[in-house]
């Protein structure tokens, strides 16, 4: 670590809380516990100044405690925080720790209906001097603020119509314009597409050179290894290695997330397909205007077909459009010879699809209810008769879905909000595999999920094509394409390329973002 | 394809970035003319008043208008506080009844109906008052405190309210109030009710409230992402304490101004009236949601409500079918707010 004094030496000039060579951020010995659980064991963190600290860990590894301790939303049972060296404010003064620490959040803190600017300085607003809020100050010093970080938003935008990276830059700005120096961003990358992802980095880099500290959290390795210099891994509530990122290549750092060696880069064995299998999913001159246009493909029984884009580039509308949530202006969608009804999600339940959504909190789980009743919501006709449900039935069919998914939960009657994002992601992979469905679409199947997880349901989804399953992969996520016997990839609405197995990751990144490709 | 292209989340490369700063300053000029939504539909109601009933312009028929619907709005004015903030007050039109009930009850001598006469009348105002920041305190007690649904909690609040104020005047009407319970229903400045000063000068209060304080904005904050709010440093709990208990003070307000100018308080006075109230303030554009809606918007939504009445009351239509028509114009009203709003209201 010799070249971290240099830096917080340089980045000390930019901000004059920041001593030399004492860490940023330092959490030491803290434990946590609620009720039964211990979320955090012992654990601490030591961000230096200036650096990019990614912090790792599976589902449930105790990231998201130490982020609420870290920022002063809880306490820690036992340890200490220290900024800079000087001990963490009380919890009570908001302001004092929001000029040392600040973190961009999954889940937005910022209010749609208000404007960005007000967003960017809610309860600190310009007064005139009737004592009333000016509101031509406000916009102005917002519009200000802005610009110095380069967020190209304008300040009277309502905030609903941010993009969702837009609105990540708008709260690392309102971070900053507290006086923070070090920011921790909670997995910012899970709902961006490739090309907003490298605008995120080139501004974090930017944001760097000027002296901001980050930690950075996310479940992609790869972006670890391309933005972040040193790495810590937790795992089930302990601290298990800190390093350089250069010095923990991918194999140990799995290893160390996991607790046992093994990546996630096992060579695939498919057996390849003949052309001979029955079409299970037909989909002919699809279009919708300003969407997609003229999309025709087909996918045979067992074969495992990945629709690659960016984000914008039609391939979750082509998804959703074959599992009946939206409807085409035109073209047909054929599954295993019948035509469901176009836009109608009942329709093509019953012609054999299974799906799993976008968003697993938006459309994939009613969080408030059971695993069990979340896993059968498409099936009332077999756990039931004339409308009545049998609680026995769908009991026994849960169970049978737990334990085929391997879902972590006590039992079918728990309440899936109370379940980690790789469980609960299975929950929605269990509905959709609940109806035997003679074709499986899966839009971005992997997205907020921990690396053991993933692997699983990437393996759950070859074991089911290997039962005769035709499936669709609606994704811009390598992992997940990497499984596929073939790629189709999506570029404004067009499928611009049809890759067989075996294609290098830079030519489907490169198609995916409109480049030529070498062939 | 350049739709797609500024579908995504491009914010600014090439010529959309160039394209895109200016729509979106035209989206905001279309939020801000939102806020005067319904003027038009004012404006063509009173045309179309003017054409059935050539009275409806008169200044005393605008007076009438102005009057009959003061009180009323004072309740529009109080919701539409507590639903920016994200709750609701169904008690406010119990609240509206039993503030100056209570004031009656205690002041009214006794012989004239159910009167205790404990109290000189010149304390009825500050009684009316004081029960309403009371009846604030025990919803916001309940709501903020407690953490219980504000929804079932006022109605739980209308009902006892409502029961109370049958208790206190045994079903009945209070009747001789005090000289200073008739000041405000009664009172004529400068040619116009006292009413409607009071009634303007609280809207023109609450736009500058909603529009240009810290508190007006932790409301909509609160309303509209309560952890952000909180985050911001907020103190929400005491926000909310003070948006319920005001509400309430201004439910009595609006109660004391309709005993004053109809002489008396019946037990019933205000029973229903919420209904109007929410449509008022739905149709104003004002969230159920929380977060979203104006003063002014609200304001612009309760007097329509009130020309369309009169219009049909000139209209000759027959009293019997009145109830009909305004539930129908509300649906209406609503229907068409939905297509020039353009988004779901919920």
């Amino acid at each position: 670590m010799s070249g971290d004094g240099e830096r917080s030496a340089t980045a000390a000039t930019g901000d004059g809380q920041i001593h030399v060579g004492l860490p940023v951020a330092e959490a030491a010995h803290i434990s946590k516990r609620y009720g039964s659980t211990l979320a955090l064991d012992d654990a601490g963190i030591t961000v230096r100044a200036g650096e990019t600290h990614a912090l790792v860990g599976r589902n449930g590894a105790g990231k998201s405690t130490l982020v609420s301790i870290l920022t002063g939303l809880q306490a820690p049972d036992t340890g200490e925080i220290r900024f800079s060296g000087v001990p963490a404010p009380r919890l009570s003064d908001r302001d004092a720790w929001r000029r040392h620490v600040a973190c961009v959040y999954q889940k937005s803190t910022i209010i749609p209906e208000l404007s960005v600017g007000e967003n960017l300085l809610l309860n600190r607003y310009e007064r005139s001097r009737s004592g009333l809020i000016n509101w031509r100050a406000l916009r102005h010093r917002a519009q200000e603020l802005l610009t110095t970080w380069s967020v190209e938003v304008e300040a009277q935008t309502r905030a609903a119509e941010l993009s969702v990276e837009q609105r990540q830059f708008v709260e690392i700005a309102r971070a900053l314009s507290f006086g923070a120096r070090f920011i921790i961003l909670d997995e910012p990358t899970a709902q961006l597409d490739a090309a907003a992802i490298a605008r995120l980095f080139a501004r974090m880099r930017d944001l760097q050179r000027q002296g901001v500290t980050f930690l950075f959290i996310s479940h992609h390795l790869q972006e670890i290894y391309e933005i972040c210099d040193m790495v810590t891994v937790f795992r089930d509530a302990r601290h298990i290695v800190t390093a350089p990122v250069g010095d923990l290549p991918r194999g140990e750092l799995i290893a160390a997330m996991t607790g046992e060696a093994g990546g996630l880069e096992a060579p695939r064995s498919r057996t390849a397909l003949g052309g001979t299998a029955q079409v299970v999913l037909d989909v002919a001159a699809l279009s919708t205007a300003g969407t997609f246009d003229d999309v025709t493909f087909q996918v045979r029984a067992g074969e495992i077909v990945g629709l690659a884009g960016s984000g914008g580039s039609g391939k979750t509308e082509v998804a959703e459009t074959v599992i009946g949530l939206r409807t085409a202006d035109s073209g047909t969608i054929a599954v295993a010879g019948h035509r469901p009804r176009p836009g109608d999600v009942g329709a093509a339940l019953a012609a054999g699809v299974g799906f799993v959504p976008q968003d697993r909190h938006h459309q994939g789980l009613v969080s408030g209810m059971s695993v069990a009743d979340n896993a059968t919501l498409t099936i009332p006709q077999r756990i039931g008769s004339a409308g009545f449900l049998s609680t026995r039935r769908r009991d026994a069919v849960a169970a049978t879905l737990i334990e085929d998914l391997a879902i972590k939960a006590p039992g079918p009657d728990l309440p899936v909000s109370g379940l980690s994002g790789g469980n609960q992601q299975k929950v929605v992979m269990a509905r959709a595999l609940a109806n035997d469905p003679s074709l499986l679409v899966l839009i971005t199947p992997t997205a907020g999920v921990d690396v053991r997880s993933k692997e699983f349901l990437l393996g759950k989804v070859e074991q089911v094509a290997d039962s005769g399953t035709g499936v669709v992969i609606a994704s811009d996520e390598l992992d997940d394409l990497r499984l596929c016997d073939r790629v189709l990839v999506m570029f404004q609405g067009r499928i611009v390329a049809d890759m067989p197995s075996g294609w290098r990751d830079h030519d489907v990144v490169a198609a995916m973002e409109g480049l030529t490709i070498d062939a | 394809m350049p739709e797609i292209m500024t579908t995504s989340d491009a914010p600014a490369k090439g010529p959309s970035a160039v394209a895109g700063p200016r729509r979106i300053a035209g989206k905001v000029a279309l939020a801000r003319l939102r806020d005067l939504a319904l003027v038009p539909a004012v404006i063509i109601i009173a045309i179309v008043g003017q054409v059935i009933n050539p009275v409806f312009l008169k200044p005393d028929n605008l007076i009438n208008i102005g009057q009959t619907m003061s009180e009323m709005a004072l309740l529009v004015l109080a919701q539409t506080i507590v639903l920016v903030a994200g709750k609701m007050d169904l008690s406010l039109e119990s609240t509206f009844g039993l503030a100056p009930g209570v004031a009656a009850w205690l002041t009214v001598a006794v012989g004239a109906g159910h009167g205790l006469g404990l109290i000189p009348g010149g304390w009825a105002v500050p009684i009316t008052l004081a029960v309403g920041a009371l009846i604030g305190i025990a919803n916001a007690a309940l709501i903020v405190r407690f953490g219980l649904h504000g929804f079932i909690v006022t109605l739980g609040m209308l009902i006892v309210l409502r029961g109370l104020l049958t208790g206190i005047s045994g079903g009945q009407t209070f009747f001789n109030l005090p000289e200073s319970m008739m000041y405000l229903g009664t009172a004529v400045w400068f040619g116009i009710p006292a009413s409607i000063w009071i009634c303007l000068a609280l809207f023109a209060a609450g736009i500058v409230l909603l529009g240009y304080t810290s508190f007006g904005r932790s409301l909509y904050a609160i309303g509209g992402n309560v952890d952000a709010a909180k985050a911001a440093g907020i103190r929400t709990d005491r926000v909310l304490w003070t948006a319920l208990v005001g509400a309430s003070v201004l439910a009595a307000l609006g109660g004391l101004m309709l005993s004053g100018r109809l002489a008396s308080v019946a037990a019933s006075q205000g029973n229903g009236a919420i209904f109007t109230v929410f449509a008022a303030a739905v149709i104003g554009g004002v969230s159920l949601n929380g977060g979203k809606g104006t003063m002014f918007g609200a304001f612009t939504g309760i007097l329509l409500l009130f020309m369309i009445q009169n219009v049909l009351t000139l209209a000759g239509v027959p009293a019997q079918w009145i109830g009909a028509l305004n539930g129908a114009i509300i649906l209406i009203a609503l229907v068409v707010s939905r297509i020039t709003g353009g988004k779901a209201q919920e």
